[in-house]
């Protein structure tokens, strides 16, 4: 945010807060150790307020539970914005100093009454209310997000609409108060990170500035096209039309894992060529012309990844892979080889030590220093720099070169409308236990597991539609149906069902969602699909 | 600074440091069971007291903090005496045969845990083993809380296991004694990774000893960081023989302070289903 690609503060800083926000984000179940810093925080006196459609075990927790209905974040954020700077709550002085483009947001909250807003979201006008009374009073506060705000079709805009509300306060850029997006994955950020996204070279150079790209040719001997890839979900509208016929997947398994899952099947099939790499011969590798076995990131290969405080650490090899399993930057090293080039050494140490000397936030973690620090988080220019804590600091300054501007953002509902055929709304999410297709959590056995592949049903939504408590139930979207069973479960009100997608082989939830993607993140509207139910006899 | 004498030695510690803590400062061994550094002090095990000059009882130096002037004997003959009690009454009546600490302290005190007897009361029982990930085997628990407190406030917070009962029949146990699958546990292992004894132990330890093929001088330890979330949590990796038998996380990495979540302690065997 502001120009990088990661989250303000470090997790210690919650400690310190004394309002935590989690927005969108069950990180009781889905961050579990971040949670533990939250619960320290609340043992302190910090507040807890949570926004969910559900009340999850984070929203158990909370002083504040704010269930919203699915997709109004942003009518949300922009009456607690509205109610801030009616109560005089803004700070005026670090807005007029630090920020740009003021007065348009602020006539853009104005319509968001919190009677307004109360009507949009579901949320009480009361609640409302309070949850801006406790951000905008709030010395400290850590503004934490997860998919909740992401798996949406408007995911840019929702990721806005709370930065805004850190502007309009004052809450960025200061030990104790920043925004926090909790990545789902071990290494997204260091994925980010390391260019592996459309529009980046790594260490979040842009694609297209002259300078940047230069000197990475340079260093590789080769051209680089001036031109943004594709997204995932872009990469699937390429395949519809034809113009990508060729994909090589790493680690990934989009067969299961995509939103409109009879779609993604389809296209994967119709390539002309598909190459997976994984560690199992998951369904997306079945489809594909060749399968190159890789080695595990968990103890059979050495690298590093960075975590959602911006802290690269490193993985270690403990073991060897399994027959001809190899690690991921050979067999790359591999494929460069035989098609006539060679990229030199394969070992981690030396892959890592080019990224650090063409990305400068990078430029100071050397693997001896990350291994003595216990990690650095970027950016880290030089081998004396230990790293930043927070990002942002600048804004504090007394003349801010840069002003970090609001961004006014309508409401836009999802995308799935629920009409008379299609009355329920369900919502996606993890589970404690297991982790996205399950490709490596089906490989322990756990007690939790135990009914995981039931659909969640608010026990009025149950009685309404004729399906018992245990009992088997066809669900029906406008892509597809799937058939599992029913548990009734209090905390989701009428209206709102749940699954999750660990179990595809057992129910595949993702025969039912949406494809509706944000053109700007490429993420998929997982979060929000119209359904309805057919008891089974 | 506080500065105090411990065994005639002057020590400085900072404001709130315990007399533990002024121990360690000077090198003097101090043994410790029910005492860890991530957890709040409960003073149930009584291993740590050391005689405090003006003090009518034996103190716990685990928890009393260190104040100035203070006279500390940590090598009196009433502390060892105390010491040696303590220890003679955890060995009589529990099974310490997995807790290399307690067993090097009995030696180090000249403890005798058989001179009340052979049939001195103990807690032998079976073990409880009724899920997948981990046992615990009450016969070898010393009620030293750690594992409460764990699951408790301090970390976990999930509140699955109390003390229940009074005097010798004080044991730890799930709500209403139920096996762990009805009970409350979300399965962490936090509980594990503070346990003095042995007496909670992963599944997959527990069958290697069982087979008697658990070989820990043989292990290797790697440190890497948790395939599943994004909060990087480390791990340390206990490698036996080419497979990793055990999940652990060190108590001084700052975003875990040793504790995991089910899948970053338990969730490691897809690497091996080869």
């Amino acid at each position: 945010m502001f120009g990088a690609g990661g989250g303000t503060s470090s997790y210690e800083e919650t400690r310190s807060a004394d309002l935590i926000l989690l927005w969108g984000s069950n990180a009781r179940e889905a961050h579990p150790i971040f949670f533990h810093h939250v619960l320290k925080a609340m043992h302190g006196g910090a507040k807890l307020m949570v926004v969910d459609p559900r009340r999850t075990p984070s929203a158990q927790w909370a002083d504040l539970w704010l269930g919203l209905d699915v997709g109004t974040d942003i009518p949300l954020a922009n009456a607690v914005a509205r109610e801030i700077i009616h109560a005089g709550l803004a700070d005026l002085e670090f807005v007029g100093r630090a920020t740009s483009g003021f007065e348009a947001f602020k006539e853009s909250v104005e319509p968001w009454t919190l009677e307004e807003a109360a009507r949009v979201t579901g949320v009480p006008a009361d609640a409302i209310r309070e949850l801006a009374h406790a951000y905008g009073n709030a010395q400290n506060a850590q503004l934490c997000w997860t998919l909740g705000i992401t798996e949406h079709h408007n995911a840019v805009d929702n990721v806005f609409a709370l930065i805004n509300l850190a502007l309009l306060t004052g809450k960025v850029g200061k030990w104790g108060s920043g925004l926090q997006p909790l990545r789902g994955q071990n290494n997204v950020q260091g994925g980010g990170d390391m260019g592996a996204i459309p529009n980046r070279l790594p260490g979040f150079q842009d694609l297209l500035d002259d300078a940047a790209r230069a000197k990475f040719e340079s260093a590789w001997g080769a051209t680089i096209p001036p031109e943004y890839g594709l997204h995932l979900t872009g990469m699937f509208e390429a395949m519809e039309h034809g113009t990508l016929s060729a994909v090589y997947v790493v680690g990934e398994n989009p067969a299961q894992g995509e939103a409109d899952q009879a779609r993604a099947e389809r296209l994967l099939t119709g390539l002309d060529h598909l190459v997976v790499q994984d560690l199992f011969l998951t369904r997306t590798a079945q489809l594909a012309d060749v399968v190159l076995p890789a080695a595990a990131t968990l103890g059979e290969s050495e690298g590093t990844v960075t975590s959602s405080e911006r802290r690269v650490q490193r993985v270690r090899k403990a073991v060897d892979a399994p027959g001809e399993a190899r690690d991921d930057i050979e067999i790359v090293y591999e494929l460069a080889r035989r098609m006539g080039h060679d990229l030199g050494s394969a070992r981690a140490e030396d892959v890592w030590n080019e990224l650090r000397s063409l990305s400068p936030m990078h430029a100071g973690m050397t693997y001896a220093r990350l291994q003595d620090l216990g990690g650095i988080q970027w950016p880290c220019m030089d081998e004396n720099d230990h790293g930043a804590l927070f990002l942002h600091g600048r804004l504090w300054d007394e003349v801010v070169e840069e002003p970090a501007p609001f961004q006014v953002v309508e409401h836009d509902p999802p995308v799935d409308k629920l009409d008379d055929d299609f009355p329920l709304r369900l919502t996606t999410g993890r589970r404690l236990e297991s982790y996205n297709t399950g490709v490596q959590t089906g490989g322990y056995s756990s007690p939790l597991h135990v009914g995981g592949e039931a659909i969640l049903l608010a026990p009025e939504d149950g009685a309404r539609y004729g399906v018992a408590d245990g009992a088997r139930v066809r669900i029906v979207s406008r892509r597809g149906a799937v058939e599992t069973s029913a548990r009734y479960d209090p905390t989701l009100r009428a209206g709102l069902a749940f699954m999750n997608l660990h179990f595809p082989d057992v129910v595949a939830t993702n025969m039912l969602t949406i494809d509706a993607t944000d053109p700007k993140s490429g993420t998929a509207e997982f979060k929000a699909t119209a359904i309805r139910l057919e008891p089974v006899a | 600074m506080i500065e105090l004498t411990v065994d005639g030695q002057a020590v400085q510690v900072e404001e709130g440091s315990t007399i533990l803590d002024a121990c360690r400062r000077v090198e003097i061994d101090t043994p410790t069971l029910c005492y860890g550094d991530t957890l709040t002090p409960v003073n149930v095990c009584r291993v740590c007291v050391v005689e405090l000059e003006g003090a009518r009882t034996l103190v716990p130096s685990c928890s009393r903090k260190a104040e100035d002037g203070m006279v500390v004997r940590t090598d009196s003959e009433r502390v060892r005496t105390s010491r040696r009690l303590v220890l003679e009454l955890l060995g009589s009546s529990v099974n310490l045969s997995t807790a290399p600490e307690a067993l090097a302290y009995i030696e180090q005190y000249d403890a005798e845990p058989d001179r009340f007897g052979a049939d001195s009361l103990t807690v032998a029982q079976a073990v409880k083993v009724d899920n997948d990930l981990y046992v615990r085997d009450y016969s070898k628990c010393i009620l030293c809380y750690k594992c409460v407190e764990a699951c408790g406030v301090d970390h976990q917070n999930t509140f699955a296991i109390a003390v229940a009962g009074r005097g010798f029949g004080a044991h730890i146990s799930t709500e209403l004694d139920v096996p762990l699958p009805e009970s409350a546990c979300v399965y962490c292992g936090n509980c594990i990774a503070v346990c003095p004894t042995g007496a909670l132990m992963a599944t997959s330890e527990f069958e290697l000893r069982e087979a008697g093929t658990w070989k820990e001088e043989e292990q290797e330890e790697v440190d890497t960081v948790c395939p599943y979330c994004g909060v990087g949590c480390n791990l340390t990796m206990h490698v036996q023989e080419g497979q990793i038998v055990k999940v652990t996380s060190p108590d001084d990495h700052d975003v875990t302070l040793g504790n995991l979540c089910i899948k970053g302690r338990f969730g490691y065997r897809y690497v091996q289903n080869k």
